[in-house]
């Protein structure tokens, strides 16, 4: 019978994802309440430096594939080895980040495996030794309490949500042989944000321009620099041509849960609420009070955001001195 | 190219979800049904496809009776014929399931591409369409705001955090859509006067062959046991002041003092 937790990480360009450490640290707190064993899935090329990292947050086994054909994330080599993997550990539980990563491999491996996925979880609690998870569903107009049946249950975390935690142990490295198998897709180019921006499902703090912006981001942008900040957009400034598509948060784009997301001149169209709804603190700055962002607002400042933006800028820069 | 885009109806964007009282599903009655956003990129990649080489154009839709109407929808839009499975044993599928019977129906009907978008905005899973290439044994590239074809090659810029990468995939293969990939046209009077006659096949779960203990709400794998909405948050606390940089002044101390964030 399956037993254990598997905890697949990512690894980009040599460096383990933030998610990463999420995945194994909820990993091991799983592993803890089902009172059975966590092994860390590490795949790459050239990866031991990243194996011995792996060794803080207290797997009992790290299983490391390493293989030239690895060194870039495609979804048939991953599913494939991950597959081969799962069947010779026969792991019950399986943890994955719901990231792009995730987001393509899930599925993948959902049909090699046939097994359920709860995708995209905020919450994972036990109940007398099965998993419940919380998941948001319509981008975050309801919660959804999903469990899986059948033997194998795969579960996709939110980034940026799950607390990370060390607990260094004295993991067992194994380096099973690879198979590859049948790859049909190879990453040829990368074309990676230049700078230091900061991914929006990951940023701490977001300050978010919409219509009301009028096309100008150039305060946002500054707040954003002064605050350490990522930039996002509301649909309707996205469709203006104002911000890339990479920017635009809610149900249509991206759902981010940052510890402050600050939204200026957003009106709060219920599309956009649902995608930023799950921050910790939200702050809306808008001409209009009856604006229906102030509703799911914790802070409001009714004004013209050229006027309190610029002030913004300044106070916090006195504050963080 | 022959190719088949993959469609769901789902609740506009724009409403107002609600839950039944049976606490696990959502109150339907009241509710705008629309394609599925990500789904009209799809539409519309299939048709330039086609107008810049030929072929065809197959949409493929699960849903019930009503799902129709997004059907004739991309229909409208240019697409050239139909196959919707439509079957009450099929609805409540979970997302394997659907997988499943998709990959069925396109066990019937030929294809060198299949798209898709690269989620449904309703239950926002994420794996009907990576499931499904798994299922046909094809290649897939997820979230891809840019398509080329040459030489019996698909290569996609696909996004992923913090930028994008380039992958490159043999033929046949399934992509699905991120925004940014093109702008969905509107379905034009004429188009949908002609999207009244053209084809659209109905299938059962039967016709497809997929064993019906494999299906339907009953046989989910992933049970949903209850729906909630977000906890409300406490009453929004306005900031006061007499100008703008006194409001905002007063907004960076209580970030500062009180939540501690800056």
């Amino acid at each position: 019978m399956a037993q254990g937790v598997f905890a697949i990480t990512e690894q980009r360009d040599g460096e383990l994802r933030k998610v990463s450490l999420e995945v194994v640290s909820e990993g091991r707190r799983l592993a803890d309440g089902l009172g059975t064993e966590l092994t860390t899935v590490l795949l790459g090329s050239g990866v031991d430096g990243l194996a011995e990292e792996l060794k803080k947050y207290g797997p009992e086994k790290i299983l490391v594939a390493d293989d030239a054909g690895l060194a870039d994330y495609t979804t048939d080599a991953y599913s494939n080895v991950l597959t081969d993997l799962v069947q010779s550990s026969d792991p019950a539980v399986i943890i994955m980040g719901a990231s792009a990563q995730g987001k393509d491999l899930a599925g993948r491996l959902a049909a090699k495996l046939d097994a359920g996925v709860a995708m995209d979880c905020v919450k994972v609690q036990l109940e007398n030794g099965n998993l419940i998870c919380t998941r948001p569903m319509f981008g975050g107009k309801l919660n959804a309490q999903v469990e899986i049946e059948g033997d194998r249950q795969i579960v996709a975390i939110r980034p940026n949500v799950m607390d990370i935690t060390e607990t260094a142990k004295d993991s067992a490295i194994e380096k099973p042989a690879v198979q590859l198998g049948d790859v049909k897709t190879a990453v040829v180019g990368k074309k990676m944000d230049t700078g230091d921006k900061i991914e929006l499902t990951e940023a701490d703090i977001i300050v978010s321009g919409g219509r009301g912006t009028g096309g100008d981001y150039a305060s946002i942008e500054a707040l954003a620099d002064a605050l350490g900040a990522a930039v996002g957009a509301s649909r309707s400034a996205v469709d203006e041509g104002w911000r890339p598509h990479s920017d635009q948060v809610g149900q249509t784009g991206k759902t981010v849960s940052p510890t402050l997301y600050v939204a200026c001149g957003i009106s709060g169209a219920i599309q956009h609420l649902a995608g930023m709804s799950t921050s910790k603190y939200i702050v809306a700055i808008n001409k209009d009070e009856e604006a229906p962002i102030f509703s799911k607002a914790d802070f409001g400042i009714v004004g013209d955001l050229f006027e309190v933006v610029p002030v913004l800028i300044e106070e916090v820069k006195k504050v963080k001195g | 190219m022959d190719i088949v885009v993959l469609v769901k109806q789902v609740p506009d964007t724009e409403s107002l979800v609600q839950i039944a009282d049976d606490g696990v599903s959502i109150k339907t009655q009241d509710i705008k049904w629309i394609m599925n956003p990500y789904d009209e990129l799809a539409v519309e990649a299939a048709l330039q496809i086609k107008e810049a080489q030929g072929g065809t154009v197959t949409i493929l839709c699960l849903g019930p009776d009503k799902a129709i109407e997004t059907i004739r929808t991309a229909l409208a839009m240019g697409a050239d014929q139909g196959v919707h499975i439509n079957d009450p044993a099929a609805q409540g599928s979970d997302s394997l399931a659907v997988a499943k019977l998709l990959a069925a129906a396109l066990k019937e009907i030929p294809y060198e591409l299949i798209i898709a978008g690269h989620r449904a905005v309703d239950e926002d899973n994420y794996q009907v369409a990576s499931a499904v290439a798994e299922l046909l044994g094809i290649p897939q590239i997820s979230m891809v705001n840019k398509v080329e074809l040459a030489d019996g090659k698909i290569i996609c810029d696909r996004t992923i955090e913090g930028g994008t990468v380039v992958v490159e995939a043999s033929l046949p293969a399934l992509f699905t859509t991120q925004r940014g990939l093109n702008e969905p046209r509107y379905a034009s009077l004429p188009g949908i006067m002609k999207a009244k006659k053209k084809p659209v096949d109905v299938k059962t779960v039967a016709d497809l062959g997929v064993d019906a203990a494999q299906v339907g709400a009953a046989n989910r794998k992933l049970k949903i046991k209850a729906l909630s909405s977000p906890p409300e948050r406490q009453a929004v606390r306005m900031i006061e002041g007499e100008a703008a940089a006194d409001k905002a002044a007063a907004l960076v101390k209580v970030l500062h003092e009180e939540t501690k964030i800056i």
